[in-house]
């Protein structure tokens, strides 16, 4: 259990939140032109890092607006927090 | 080495206060080669090391351990063991894992003490009755056993169960499988250990995996804290750290991994003898030999390697035991903890080959692996030795995930996720 700095209402329980898993996934831009194994990357394949990753949440129990988040999954410590859209920090 | 154990070798060494037992397995240096490597010696592990040295005649082979053998999830499970699985797969696989338990003990002449106490799955609302019906119609076209009990008889067969009518979610029937039951974890990977370094088999400790070489597409070799070591055959069974040690080698797998908590009580007389699982109300319990409660919790939706969860999580999980078993409503939890389990999108493990030649991956158990070692470490073994999977492990190619064919198991799978 952490706290996480939700970037809309502050210091919250991780409990208040939803994990969306890794961030920056990119929708592909024309779908019907993806071949079987671009689309098990897309939906299947992660990272799953040890260490510094990008990921998105969701304050579900509060402003339920999703974020991006820079946490070490070593230890669950959180490096930065940003809004959707904002250019990722490099950490 | 490796003398039998029997009640006379017990006789023999009680004479001198059992001070002079021969040690169980040695602590070999790494060779410089060797004609497989497998990386993790958890349960899976060293049951895979194990059949390859016995049925396939590979004795010139190491298990690399970062830590101590069986420190992972096989030393933070809660030791279920069942085959209850919905598709014609996952019966065939954890049937095959069930048969092997049924000998297991005799097998490795050490005792795994494997009790069949029965698992009992409980239902809460009408979806769970149909699925749980459902179930056990295909269970016994599998030749599985199993049987569905109405609330009477859920409250026959454990009778500290709540089955009042009036609780948030009462119990309206069940599913057992008597062929069910527990196992010890921690003798499960000694025993292993044991019988595969009696053939022949390097059990290295602390021994951390650094990278994997390879040439093009074949493997040679990985680097390690304690030096270089060739190979051109690397079985992965690194549970919860597989992605960790499939980036080395420039893989991409379907999985994340999530702390999965446990927790145990206090040491009380016997009064479960059984074990019972809720999916519903997420709380599943059953007693130790010792007399603590083992009590499953559920995985944190994050990634995290941190070997701990919520504390959030544990609290829902015994807030259902207590609306279950109101009789444990003073009992002290004594122990709590956390294990990193990796899960595939389908709750079904991967037991295969991949596009890197001599590299393969026993991975993806999430939440329910301890129950398939046995079967787990047979079929990975054949994979291995044949470089092509057995019947029953076919269906758990990790080339599913492209195909489409996936073996969705979340029904059946006790934790939800």
């Amino acid at each position: 259990m952490f706290i996480i700095s939700c970037p809309y209402c502050g210091e919250r329980e991780q409990s208040e939140f939803k994990a969306g898993g890794e961030a920056h996934i990119v929708r592909p831009k024309q779908p019907t032109e993806l071949s079987d194994d671009e689309w098990a990357e897309y939906l299947f394949m992660r990272k799953n890092i040890k260490g510094i990753q990008y990921e998105r949440w969701n304050h579900i129990h509060g402003c339920r607006k999703w974020f991006n988040l820079v946490r070490d999954t070593s230890n669950d410590e959180i490096k930065s927090v940003y809004k959707m859209g904002e250019k990722p920090p490099s950490i | 080495m490796n003398k039998k154990y029997s009640i006379f070798s017990l006789i023999k060494n009680a004479f001198s206060y059992h001070e002079n037992w021969e040690k169980a397995w040695k602590d070999p240096q790494p060779k410089k080669e060797y004609d497989a490597i497998i990386i993790g010696g958890g349960g899976h592990g060293l049951a895979t090391a194990y059949y390859l040295a016995k049925k396939h005649q590979m004795n010139n082979i190491a298990v690399v351990e970062k830590g101590w053998i069986g420190g992972g999830n096989t030393g933070r499970n809660t030791t279920i063991i069942r085959s209850n699985y919905l598709w014609d797969a996952s019966a065939g696989l954890y049937d095959h894992a069930l048969k092997i338990w049924e000998g297991l003990s005799q097998e490795l002449n050490y005792n795994v003490m494997f009790s069949q106490r029965g698992v009992m799955n409980l239902a809460h609302n009408l979806q769970d009755v149909r699925d749980l019906k459902r179930r056990t119609h295909a269970n016994r076209l599998n030749g599985i056993d199993a049987v569905y009990l109405n609330t009477d008889q859920v409250k026959k067969f454990c009778p500290i169960i709540n089955t009042s009518q009036s609780i948030r979610y009462p119990v309206l029937g069940g599913t057992l499988q008597r062929r069910a039951g527990t196992a010890r974890h921690d003798a499960v990977a000694w025993g292993y250990a044991r019988g595969a370094d009696k053939m022949g088999v390097d059990i290295i400790q602390n021994c951390e995996v650094k990278s994997i070489k390879r040439n093009g597409d074949t493997v040679e070799g990985i680097e390690t804290t304690r030096g270089f070591i060739k190979t051109n055959k690397i079985g992965v069974v690194a549970a919860g750290h597989s992605s960790v040690i499939a980036n080395m080698a420039g893989l991409k797998l379907p999985l994340e991994s999530k702390p999965l908590q446990a927790l145990v009580s206090e040491p009380v007389k016997p009064i479960i003898d059984t074990v019972v699982m809720s999916n519903a109300v997420h709380a599943y319990v059953s007693q130790s030999d010792k007399g603590e409660l083992v009590i499953g919790a559920g995985t944190d939706d994050y990634v995290s390697y941190s070997q701990k969860g919520s504390h959030d999580i544990v609290e829902g999980t015994l807030n259902a035991i207590l609306e279950l078993y109101p009789i444990f409503s003073r009992m002290r939890m004594l122990r709590q903890w956390g294990g990193i389990v990796d899960i595939c999108p389908d709750a079904s493990p991967i037991i295969s080959k991949t596009s890197i030649k001599g590299l393969y991956f026993n991975c993806g158990w999430g939440t329910g692996g301890f129950k398939a070692t046995p079967g787990s470490g047979d079929l990975f073994a054949h994979t291995i030795a044949n470089d092509e999977p057995h019947k029953l492990n076919a269906a758990f190619n990790i080339n599913r995930f492209v195909s489409g064919d996936l073996v969705d198991e979340h029904g059946a799978a006790a934790v939800a996720h």
